[in-house]
C-alpha cells in the first residue's frame, strides 16, 4: 500500500512538473541567431543520403503558452489579419487549415515572415524583433493545431465574441437543394 | 526614475485627495474630512470610555461571595447600550446620505461649453484624443493631459485591452475604463498646477507604473499649446537628425509609432509627434531627458518587465548591422538626436 501511495505522489509530482515551463515569460529575448535561414529546406527532395532531419529550433517559442499568446497580439498589433484574417485566409492564404505552401515548420514560418513571399507577403526583416517572429510562428501553428495542446491558451486573454482559435471547427461542405 | 529630479513639479501634493484643484475634488475632499472628523471622535470617545472602565471597575471584593446582579442596574445599562447603537447607526446612515450627496453632486456638474477628450486606456499608457470636429484639427497625444484653467472638461473613457480605471485625485473621483464601453468623466481645475494621476484597477505587470500627467494652464496657454500638438512633426534640421528619422522609419519603431507628417503611422504605441514636449516618459514613471530616453529605447524590459515595447539590448551590444542587428551605436545617437528635437 505504502509503495503504491508513494508511485501516486511521483506521479503527481512528474505531472505537475510537465507544466513548469509552460508558462515561463522571458523579457528580454536571447540574441537573434542567423542559423535559422541556412538550415532551411523548402523541398523534402536532397542529393545524396538521407539525413535525419533538424532539430527543431527555438522549441522553446512552441510549447510556451505566453509565447503563443503573446503571438496571437502581434498577429493583430502587426495587421497579419489584414489579409489572412482570423486564420480563415481571404486576400492570403488561410493560416488554419493542414495547406503549407512554404512548409509548416516554425523555421519555415520564420523565413516567410522574414523574407516575404510573392504575390504579396511582406518581409518583415528587420522591422520587427526576432523573437517576435518566433512567438507570430508559434502562434501561427497554434491556429492549426501543431503547437502542443498544453502549450495553447484555452481561452483568450482578449475580450471577444470568437471563439478562440483552437476549438473553432473547420467548416464542412454541407447538403444543399435537392439532387438532380 | 522619478520626477524628484525635476524642480519645477511640486511633487509633495501633486497626487494627493487633500489637496484639491476642483470643485468636484473639493467636495470629495470637504467629505473625506467630515468622515475623518466623525471617526476620530468616535475613536476618542471609545478609548476614553475603555479608560474609565479600567480604572473605575467595582473591586473583586465587591462580586464575593457570589456574583449576583441587580436587575434594576442591569436595566438602566442596557438602555445605555441601546441608546449608544441607536446613535452609532445614525451617524453611519448620516455618512450615507453623506456619500450619496457627495456622488449626486459629481454628477450634476453641468458640461456645457465642455472642452471633449478621449482618453484611452493601453497596457500600460494611456492614449490622449484632442476631439475637433475637423479631422485634420485633432490632436493626439500620451500619458499627459493639457487642460484650460476654469473650464469643463468631458473626458470619454474607452479602453483598448483591460479594465483599467482613471484617477486624478487633485481633479475629481475615479473612473473605470471599461472594454466595449465608454465611460465620461467631467472634471474642472480651477487653478493652474500639475498633478499626477494612476490607474486605478490592477490591469497587469505595470499596473502600479501606469501613471499619467494633468497640466492645468490658462486657457490662452493651453490654446497655444494645442495648436502646436496640431502641428505635424518637425523636419529633420541637421544630417545627425535626417539619419535618426531614417532609424526610426526602417527599423521596428514605426510598425508601432505614430510621427505625424511621416510615414510612420503605427496605432498600438504612443503618438510621438510632439515626444520632446512631454515631462515625462513612459506613463509618468521616467523624467523625459536624452539619458532617459536612451535607457528606454535600449533596455525598456528591466526598466518596466512585461511591457510590451521591446528590448534593443543585444542588438544595441552587438553593434551589428543587417537583418538581425536592430540599432548600432551611431544608429541610437541619431534616433536620439531626432527624437530629443520633436518638441
Amino acid at each position: 500500500m505504502k509503495i503504491l501511495r508513494g508511485v501516486w505522489i511521483a506521479m503527481l509530482g512528474a505531472a505537475a512538473l510537465t507544466g513548469c515551463e509552460r508558462e515561463e515569460r522571458n523579457f528580454v529575448e536571447p540574441p537573434p541567431t542567423s542559423s535559422a535561414v541556412e538550415s532551411l529546406r523548402l523541398s523534402d527532395l536532397r542529393p545524396g543520403p538521407s539525413s535525419p532531419p533538424p532539430a527543431a529550433e527555438n522549441s522553446a517559442y512552441q510549447e510556451n503558452a505566453y509565447a503563443i499568446s503573446e503571438g496571437q497580439r502581434l498577429f493583430s498589433w502587426y495587421n497579419c489579419a489584414g489579409c489572412h484574417f482570423h486564420g480563415g485566409g481571404g486576400i492570403g492564404p488561410p493560416l488554419m487549415d493542414d495547406l503549407w505552401i512554404y512548409g509548416s515548420e516554425p523555421q519555415n514560418i520564420h523565413a516567410t515572415i522574414i523574407q516575404g513571399r510573392p504575390n504579396g507577403m511582406p518581409a518583415f526583416g528587420g522591422r520587427i524583433p526576432d523573437y517576435q517572429v518566433w512567438q507570430l510562428a508559434a502562434y501561427v501553428r497554434s491556429l492549426s493545431g501543431l503547437t502542443p495542446k498544453d502549450a495553447v491558451p484555452a481561452r483568450s486573454d482578449h475580450m471577444s465574441n470568437e471563439s478562440p482559435p483552437t476549438t473553432m471547427e473547420k467548416p464542412s461542405p454541407k447538403m444543399t437543394g435537392s439532387p438532380p | 526614475m522619478s520626477l524628484f529630479g525635476d524642480p519645477h513639479f511640486a511633487w509633495r501634493n501633486a497626487q494627493s485627495a487633500l489637496n484639491s484643484a476642483g470643485p468636484q475634488a473639493a467636495r470629495i475632499e470637504a467629505y473625506w474630512w467630515l468622515i475623518f472628523a466623525v471617526s476620530a471622535l468616535a475613536l476618542i470617545l471609545v478609548v476614553l470610555a475603555m479608560f474609565y472602565a479600567l480604572f473605575h471597575s467595582r473591586r473583586r471584593s465587591d462580586l464575593e461571595p457570589e456574583f449576583r446582579p441587580s436587575p434594576k442596574l442591569e436595566r438602566s445599562r442596557g438602555w445605555v447600550v441601546g441608546i449608544l447603537g441607536a446613535v452609532t447607526g445614525v451617524i453611519l446612515l448620516g455618512l450615507i446620505a453623506g456619500s450619496f450627496a457627495t456622488d449626486q453632486a459629481l454628477e450634476s456638474f453641468t458640461a456645457q461649453d465642455a472642452l471633449s477628450i478621449d482618453v484611452i486606456g493601453h497596457q500600460w499608457w494611456w492614449e490622449v484624443q484632442y476631439i475637433d470636429p475637423v479631422p485634420s484639427r485633432r490632436a493626439s497625444t500620451a500619458n499627459e493631459i493639457h487642460v484650460p484653467v476654469g473650464r469643463t472638461v468631458a473626458l470619454t473613457l474607452k479602453s483598448h485591452d483591460v479594465i483599467h480605471s482613471f484617477w486624478a485625485p487633485n481633479l475629481t473621483g475615479k473612473q473605470d475604463l471599461i472594454p466595449g464601453h465608454e465611460a465620461t468623466l467631467n472634471f474642472r481645475a480651477d487653478r493652474a498646477g500639475v498633478f499626477r494621476g494612476q490607474c486605478a484597477e490592477f490591469c497587469g505587470y505595470q499596473h502600479a507604473y501606469m501613471g499619467f500627467l494633468v497640466v492645468a494652464e490658462p486657457p490662452d496657454q493651453f490654446a497655444a499649446w494645442l495648436e502646436k500638438q496640431r502641428a505635424p512633426a518637425m523636419t529633420p534640421a541637421n544630417p545627425s537628425q535626417r539619419r535618426g528619422q531614417e532609424v526610426f522609419l526602417s527599423r521596428d519603431c514605426a510598425l508601432c509609432h505614430t510621427i505625424q507628417g511621416t510615414e510612420a503611422s503605427g496605432k498600438t504605441a504612443p503618438d510621438l509627434t510632439h515626444l520632446a514636449g512631454r515631462k515625462t516618459l513612459a506613463a509618468a514613471t521616467l523624467a523625459n531627458n536624452p539619458s532617459t530616453l536612451a535607457a528606454w529605447i535600449v533596455d525598456p524590459q528591466s526598466l518596466k518587465p512585461g511591457n510590451h515595447m521591446p528590448s534593443h539590448l543585444q542588438s544595441v551590444r552587438l553593434g551589428g548591422d543587417g537583418p538581425s542587428g536592430l540599432l548600432n551605436q551611431e544608429d541610437l545617437q541619431a534616433l536620439l538626436d531626432y527624437l530629443g528635437n520633436l518638441e
